[in-house]
């Protein structure tokens, strides 16, 4: 698994929307600085902007990468390799070199802005995490929607589709149902339907640990109750690394079966 | 060495192999053909793995292959269509390939014949066809392997290089290999294979020598007597 990591790694880090990505970010970290003039400031507004755009670019690159090199994928599925082997390499190395851009891109700015002088440093940090994680969880469900898609286009629909459903749709219908049932208590509800869906779950780890749970009322109280314990950290981090090991499930079992 | 027993294999209502049982001893060439959709890739890809058939079993020198990968550092094989990864370079794929099989190779003789060496340090993305196919064939010939599995070798090579791709086959099998082909091309079928397998409807129609073929379907002319047992599916 390593050597086939390796080398998709070594593709995807001499790729040309490798370096467009890492520089995006790159700028990204120094004119926030700048216009902000403040790092727990520039965090939140990073936050609005990777917790949309990381699935977005994993979403895209999982599709592309895997659509791309299916007749590579032939030639490595008649060498001797387990073909689980041939596609956790593959997965990996896409969500980490995606990762690589992220870290590295808005790392350095903030490094040469004096953030490890700054208390915003578990801030930023836990923003760094989170936003691996979705890297991780949006190629693992791209290569999921891909394997399951013979169509090349049908399946960059449905992986965009299911961007849109988890970044913008889920949202809405989270919104709607609590105005709906507006009567009801609802904070477990909307505490169990933030689990359901990764971003949202982001969203609300990083809100929490900013401080700013107070704008969200009483639910925000019950959240900071939840998430702002140690307790609720170690649980929804759980709930990330689940969202990253069901997929990795369900495309080795969809393995099993796959004629290529 | 390869045994294919009463193997099945449906994609959603379409049945393409329809209990195949074909026995290939070891050494000598064998040409797989049929008509377009016939089931040959199909039947090559289940002896790869890569296809998983709904029913039957394979077995190469002597013991199953389903679920199996271990026994593919025994053979060779030649995609039908190559596609490499864009952003490596040809030296930096062969010494990839090389690095996933623990094995000696011998891709500097190869890469002489094919004329390679200028294009070593070029990156895959921006070779023309015919050279990938190059590339493609130096990947399957330069392990030492017993049996060699060719999906349309000719595809867009010149005629130099045919010629050296004939030649390789026929090294190939005079060191004893066992070597499969696929191919539409019948003139490169009649040049080098010994024996011919026709694969119609899902089941072997026919195997057996070129001369047996040509003498059951009164044909002189390989061509036309390929043509011959395919019209029949269409009668």
């Amino acid at each position: 698994m390593l050597k086939i990591l390796k080398y998709s790694f070594y593709d995807l880090m001499r790729s040309r929307w490798s370096y467009v990505y890492f520089i995006f970010y790159l700028l990204l970290g120094f004119v926030l600085l700048f216009l902000n003039n403040d790092v727990n400031k520039a965090v939140i507004t990073l936050m609005n902007i990777i917790i949309v755009l990381t699935p977005l670019i994993g979403t895209i690159f999982g599709v592309m990468y895997y659509y791309n090199s299916k007749e590579f994928t032939e030639l490595l599925l008649a060498q001797p390799i387990n073909r689980k082997k041939i596609f956790m390499g593959q997965y990996v190395g896409i969500s980490f070199s995606l990762t690589l851009s992220l870290v590295l891109g808005l790392g350095i700015p903030f490094v040469l802005y004096g953030l490890l002088k700054s208390t915003a440093i578990f801030n930023f940090t836990l923003l760094l995490v989170v936003g691996s994680f979705l890297n991780f969880i949006f190629v693992a469900l791209s290569y999921n929607i891909a394997l399951s898609t013979e169509n090349k286009i049908k399946g960059f629909g449905y992986a965009i589709l299911m961007w849109l459903f988890l970044a913008v749709i889920y949202d809405g219908i989270f919104l709607i149902s609590l105005v709906m049932f507006d009567e009801y208590p609802l904070d477990k509800f909307s505490l169990i339907a933030t689990m359901f869906n990764p971003i949202d779950l982001s969203r609300i780890l990083i809100l929490l640990k900013l401080d700013i749970s107070a704008l969200l009322g009483y639910t925000g109280a019950v959240f900071r109750k939840f998430f702002g314990t140690n307790f609720g950290m170690l649980i929804s981090m759980s709930i990330l690394i689940l969202w990253v090991l069901f997929p990795i499930f369900r495309m080795n079992h969809k393995l099993k079966r796959k004629d290529f | 060495m390869i045994q294919f027993k009463n193997l099945h294999k449906r994609f959603g209502k379409l049945t393409v192999l329809d209990g195949l049982d074909l026995d290939i001893k070891e050494g000598g060439i064998f040409a797989i053909l049929g008509p377009n959709g016939s089931g040959k890739t199909t039947l090559i890809k289940c002896l790869l793995g890569m296809v998983i058939p709904n029913k039957g079993d394979i077995l190469f020198e002597g013991k199953s292959v389903l679920k199996k990968w271990e026994y593919r550092n025994n053979l060779n094989y030649l995609p039908q269509i190559a596609n490499f990864p864009p952003n490596l370079s040809v030296i930096e794929l062969v010494n990839m390939v090389k690095n996933l099989r623990p094995k000696s190779s011998n891709e500097q003789e190869l890469i002489q014949l094919f004329g390679l060496k200028s294009f070593l340090n070029k990156k895959l993305g921006n070779l023309s066809g015919g050279t990938k196919q190059k590339v493609n064939l130096v990947l399957t010939f330069m392990f030492d392997s017993d049996l060699i599995i060719l999906d349309e070798p000719t595809t867009g090579l010149d005629p130099i290089s045919l010629i050296h791709l004939k030649e390789l086959i026929q090294k190939e099998k005079e060191k004893g290999k066992t070597i499969l082909i696929t191919t539409h091309i019948m003139s490169f079928v009649n040049e080098v294979a010994n024996e011919i397998v026709f694969l119609l409807d899902g089941k072997i129609y026919f195997k057996g020598s070129i001369d047996a073929l040509k003498k059951q379907t009164n044909n002189n002319n390989l061509e036309h007597a390929i043509a011959n047992l395919i019209s029949k599916q269409y009668a």
